[in-house]
């Protein structure tokens, strides 16, 4: 199993917009280079990849909730 | 007078504003989130008052925890100051709603202002230029034809529930025009649910130039202008005043066109209107109407000597403007810097993290408004500005020359800060001499890239 870690300090989205689906559900297969969610620091934001593929994401850090970096953000098998 | 007073801000602003309460006798009470618990806009005031988590949805923006706040606590009253809920109408209408004075507009104030169809009739129809276009709302294709007389080519058209720079759209030629109005309706439509347009001709090389106002709702003073050219992405990083651009009769001519649209829409409290200034044309035009304490404000205080949020108070506790406009009157020259947590060498990142040193500049014409300590977290949940840094001297030249200095006195180890940006834009020979317009630091900032780099 492998963690998706935070690149950054702020606030983790899992959707673009508040009106979008979010970009990945839990259960989810995931492919390398796949955005998972969005980091916003100080008003401006961030896309987080996945470094390495796998076939089950699941959330550890919830929409809108505030991330520390390398604060993991999900889990990956 | 207020007898007890909420600010439902923080950062930089909060602090101000608790000042200049803390000034007139007035005792404070700080909101806060859970990240900014040992920030110092809580340490200066008087009470404080934890409103929710981080994000700023569930706190600085949560208009029920905030009420609440300043229930619990006995404020008679609220300052929003800038940004968050500054210019929401309905946050205006809930503290009045409430029993409690806002220190700012009245609800309707804020709405005509914030919809760019109704801002710019008033403004019309209180005989402040606007920019070439639309009387209103375009009906249709038709009546978007006939506008076209008026503007020429470039044309704008714009969203009316747009801003921000988004929902607008360029047309070079009549051909483009017959494409781009119904798509930009489409979008609008979908975009803001409201498929309104107005169109508007596109001003060429131009410098922001804004006014600011005082208003007791029925009479209402200019504190003269501020020029904000130097901006990179529609964010002012530089402001100073006055503006050398300004011939005196145009200065005049610009600052009673403000004075006439605060007292045509009964404002009440601190205001800016903001224009284009086309220098080649000799004209300004009126953009919109803020209806708040700027940022910017502390330049327009160097030159006058008026404490502009104290007035506000004053104002918001029910005394009648106290200044005259013939007492109003410019002294030297003041120009501010905006130090954001950003790294100039990185296209502008943030940069949150902890101010390891800090030494704060000083001395004659420096001042240095700042939630900074040694030792204090900068979080990453709200926006990048840590700082400004207000510079008076007699003339512009010489403010520069005090603005290096200071820059020098500066530092705040831990952290990147836009300093160097400000350094090498104060060094630059057009910006010396102020030629520049509202395009120039975006051209400059490509051209000097390796040299921020370094």
């Amino acid at each position: 199993m492998a963690q998706i870690l935070s690149p950054l300090p702020g606030t983790f989205y899992r959707s673009a917009s508040p009106d979008q689906p979010p970009y990945k559900a839990d259960g989810d297969a995931v492919s390398a280079g796949d955005v998972i969610g969005l980091i916003e620091v100080m008003k401006s934001f961030h896309e987080v990849r996945a470094e390495t593929a796998g076939t089950n994401i699941r959330f550890i850090t919830d929409n809108e909730d505030p991330i520390m970096a390398g604060a993991p953000i999900a889990d990956l098998d | 007078m207020l007898k007890k007073l909420l600010v439902a801000n923080r950062g930089e602003i909060a602090v101000r504003i608790i000042r200049a309460a803390q000034d007139l006798g007035i005792p404070t009470v700080a909101v806060y989130s859970a990240a900014d618990a040992g920030s110092l806009h809580v340490q200066l005031a008087d009470e404080a008052v934890n409103i929710g988590p981080p994000a700023a949805k569930k706190s600085y923006l949560n208009v029920e925890a905030i009420l609440k706040a300043a229930r619990d606590t006995g404020c008679d009253s609220v300052h929003p100051g800038y940004g968050f809920l500054a210019e929401n109408a309905a946050f205006s209408d809930a503290i009045t709603g409430a029993g409690l004075v806002f220190v700012g507009p009245s609800g309707d104030a804020i709405r005509m202002m914030g919809d760019k169809v109704s801002a710019r009739s008033a403004a019309a129809a209180a005989g402040v230029p606007v920019v070439p276009g639309s009387a209103g709302r375009v009906d249709g294709l038709e009546a978007g034809r006939e506008v076209l007389a008026e503007t020429g080519f470039p044309v704008m058209i714009k969203a009316a529930a747009g801003g921000g720079g988004r929902g607008i759209r360029i047309a070079d030629s009549l051909a483009e025009f017959e494409q781009a109005f119904p798509q930009a309706e489409t979008e609008a439509l979908a975009a803001f649910g409201d498929g309104g347009l107005y169109m508007e001709k596109v001003v060429g090389q131009a410098r922001h130039i804004e006014v600011q106002v005082l208003a007791d709702g029925s009479d209402a003073i200019h504190c003269y202008e501020r020029e904000c050219s130097l901006q990179r992405r529609r964010q002012k990083v530089w402001e100073e005043a006055p503006s050398r651009a300004l011939s005196d009769r145009l200065r005049e001519e610009l600052c009673a066109s403000a004075v006439a649209l605060a007292k045509a829409v009964k404002y009440s409290g601190a205001g800016t209107v903001e224009y284009l200034y086309d220098d080649e044309a000799d004209r300004f035009y009126f953009i919109e109407m803020n209806t708040r304490i700027q940022v910017e404000h502390p330049v327009t205080e160097a030159i006058t000597g008026i404490d502009l949020v104290a007035e506000m108070l004053r104002i918001a506790g029910g005394e009648k403007l106290r200044i005259r406009q013939g007492d109003v009157s410019v002294k030297g020259h003041a120009i501010e810097v905006r130090l954001n947590a950003e790294d100039p060498a990185k296209e502008f990142a943030p940069f949150p993290g902890q101010v390891a040193e800090l030494r704060i500049p000083g001395g004659p014409g420096v001042r240095f408004d700042s939630m900074l300590f040694q030792g204090y977290q900068v979080p990453p949940f709200y926006d990048s500005l840590l700082a400004k840094l207000i510079v008076h001297a007699e003339t512009r030249e010489a403010a520069i020359v005090r603005l290096i200095r200071a820059l020098n006195e500066l530092r705040i180890g831990g952290l990147k800060t836009t300093k160097p940006l400000f350094l090498a834009l104060a060094a630059d020979p057009a910006v010396r001499i102020g030629d520049v317009h509202t395009r120039w630091l975006e051209g400059w900032l490509i051209e000097n890239a390796a040299a921020l780099a370094g």
